[in-house]
């Protein structure tokens, strides 16, 4: 019995004050949120539960759903975007070249600044005045003679939620840059050497023995990415503010909902959107999960 | 990716090897022609492309910030401009200066505290194989993963319950919970690199788990401590959405004090370019300086293992 304490107490010693803190904070504010999301919560005072009316009302407004469409078009162009120039940038980084250490340092310096501070500047870029008073990308897309590409940016009712991808872009790319480069740098030489021996072109190393290898650093990229995005608030409430209708997300709707009081739709608002991470990171944990028990 | 953390923080005689590996292999005959020569420029075109796409954005801020109102019309915004005027930054930094001290005195603690909570589960979790360890560590970081939109209502009325003061107090204690799970897994993957052999001599002198700890563990903890505080810092520095719930512009960060400087109902444009500048300079000088763990703290955050 004795020596039971002595070996359990310890380690439980250290971690509990982690697991009570998680458990209340997590998973107790958690189950919380989504027995607050069943009842009438206005500015916390509550009278009783109204079943699934908060979701029935939510998914009844026009602007949550609106809400929801953009964010599924934000997710798309996000984790595409920055797949795209992580992978493109990695894979032109990845052999070493001239002046490298400069190329790395500037493509993920934007990861360094919060989207408060890049929304300032963004804000100004996607300026959406044309001709005379044109300023930002407008401006600069005239005076390199592609005039006809200006555009409305994110005051566009249809794809306005695109261009604030764009700043999201700008600034998540070089982080999956890094991924990709710690991925091509992990595979072993022997196997470039092996294609090479075979008679492989530098084209055909890549495409069958590198690329593939690359799978699972693209499917965490995509996880990462992915997960942030479907909680966008930051970036809208610096480039747009949070009334601007055509940006509305999940994010800004539930910051409305919460100043205006209507506590509980909010609270119905945060469980809608970790019901929709959590079909995206549930099977990522739980196959980490299973590595994790092989080791 | 367990392994790339470990990378990142692993001592220099590992490092130079992979350097040497690094160095281009020997081409096998028929690699190099003009063919490739035409890969090779392509590539530097593309890359000094995106170089300056990349740099845009600070370019403007740059120069932004030094322009006088009437220098600000849409005809003259992408030039230099006509005479270097300090004004906007003035204008920033009396806005500026009280919320970006105050977030010295929020990120400062909070990194801190989470690192060394961290610092104590990644050993338990690295060092001690219990039943339910691995779901244990799966639980803390789904942790990581939430949206925290979905706890933030029931956390306002607990703060507002207990009376938790508003502004830096509440943000501290905050940040340190729901940081808790990257820094257990920074530190769960470096302590996994440190050799069982050290560990277990502690063990045979009789020593138990918190002694090892103490003694054994944390000193050679410093690269583990390194990249999760600059991880922590840069992102309760850049946190806006828990300091929008729990603070105002007058006790909360400077996150909150830069939006409200730049959403405000006349757009002085100079004064906003140099707020951001400011806001950013601590991260930008972290990564900057430390840039090598500041990615050690990235790689972290993919968890694949």
């Amino acid at each position: 019995m004795f020596t039971r304490i002595r070996s359990w107490g310890p380690p439980v010693l250290l971690i509990a004050p982690t697991l009570i803190l998680l458990g209340i904070f997590v998973y107790g504010l958690i189950g919380a949120g989504v027995w607050t999301s069943l009842t009438d919560n206005v500015r916390g005072q509550t009278t009783g539960t109204v079943g699934l009316q908060n979701y029935e009302n939510l998914f009844n407004d026009d602007t949550f759903v609106y809400s929801l469409r953009n964010v599924g078009m934000y997710t798309l162009a996000f984790v595409a975007g920055t797949l795209f120039f992580g992978f493109l940038w990695a894979w032109m980084l990845e052999r070493g070249a001239r002046g490298e250490g400069i190329f790395r340092t500037v493509y993920l310096f934007p990861m360094a600044v919060s989207f408060v501070a890049s929304g300032v500047v963004w804000r100004w870029l996607l300026n959406s005045n044309t001709g005379e008073s044109a300023s930002g990308l407008n401006r600069l897309l005239d005076m390199v003679g592609l005039g006809f590409l200006q555009g409305q940016w994110w005051t566009h009712e249809g794809w306005g939620i695109l261009a604030i991808a764009m700043p999201a872009i700008w600034q998540l790319s070089g982080y999956v840059m890094a991924l990709f480069l710690a991925g091509f740098r992990g595979i072993p030489e022997e196997l470039r050497e092996a294609a090479r021996v075979d008679g492989a072109t530098e084209w055909q190393m890549y495409r069958h023995v590198i690329f593939p290898q690359l799978s699972p650093v693209a499917l965490s990229a995509v996880i990462i990415i992915g997960h942030m995005s479907l909680k966008v608030f930051d970036l809208i409430m610096a480039v747009a503010g949070q009334t601007n209708h055509t940006t509305q997300v999940p994010g800004t709707q539930m910051w409305l909902k919460y100043t205006s009081g209507e506590w509980a739709e909010a609270a119905a608002i945060g469980t809608v959107l970790l019901l929709v991470v959590a079909v995206l990171i549930v099977p990522y944990l739980i196959s980490t999960y299973r590595a994790e028990r092989r080791r | 990716m367990t392994t790339t953390v470990l990378d990142e923080v692993k001592p220099t005689a590992d490092r130079k090897a992979r350097k040497a590996k690094k160095a281009r292999p020997p081409q096998l005959p028929g690699t190099r022609g003009p063919r490739s020569t035409a890969v090779r420029t392509v590539k530097y075109v593309l890359l000094l492309f995106f170089l300056i796409i990349v740099l845009i954005p600070a370019y403007v801020l740059f120069v932004t910030s030094f322009k006088t109102g009437a220098d600000i019309s849409p005809d003259t915004a992408w030039s230099l401009p006509e005479n270097w005027d300090t004004a906007g930054w003035e204008r920033a930094w009396s806005t500026l200066s009280d919320s970006f001290w105050r977030t010295f005195g929020l990120v400062i603690p909070a990194s801190l505290i989470s690192a060394f909570l961290g610092s104590m589960n990644g050993f338990v979790l690295s060092r001690w194989r219990f039943r339910g360890a691995d779901l244990v560590f799966t639980l803390i970081l789904f942790g990581m993963f939430i949206p925290y939109q979905a706890v933030m209502i029931p956390l306002v009325e607990i703060m507002n319950t207990v009376g938790a003061e508003r502004g830096i107090p509440s943000l501290i204690f905050i940040h340190v919970v729901y940081g808790l799970p990257i820094c257990t897994l920074i530190f769960r993957n470096y302590y996994a690199s440190v050799p069982t052999e050290v560990i277990e001599s502690a063990k045979v002198d009789g020593a138990g788990m918190i002694r090892t700890y103490t003694s054994i563990v944390l000193p050679v903890s410093i690269p583990g401590f390194v990249v999760t505080i600059i991880w922590q810092f840069t992102s309760v520095w850049n946190d806006y959405l828990f300091a929008m719930f729990f603070s105002s512009a007058q006790n909360g960060p400077v996150t909150i004090g830069l939006n409200f400087l730049a959403a405000g109902q006349l757009q002085d444009y100079a004064a906003s370019m140099a707020g951001a500048l400011i806001a950013s300079l601590p991260t930008l000088l972290v990564y900057i300086v430390l840039g090598r763990w500041f990615v050690g703290g990235l790689m972290a955050g993919s968890v694949k293992g």
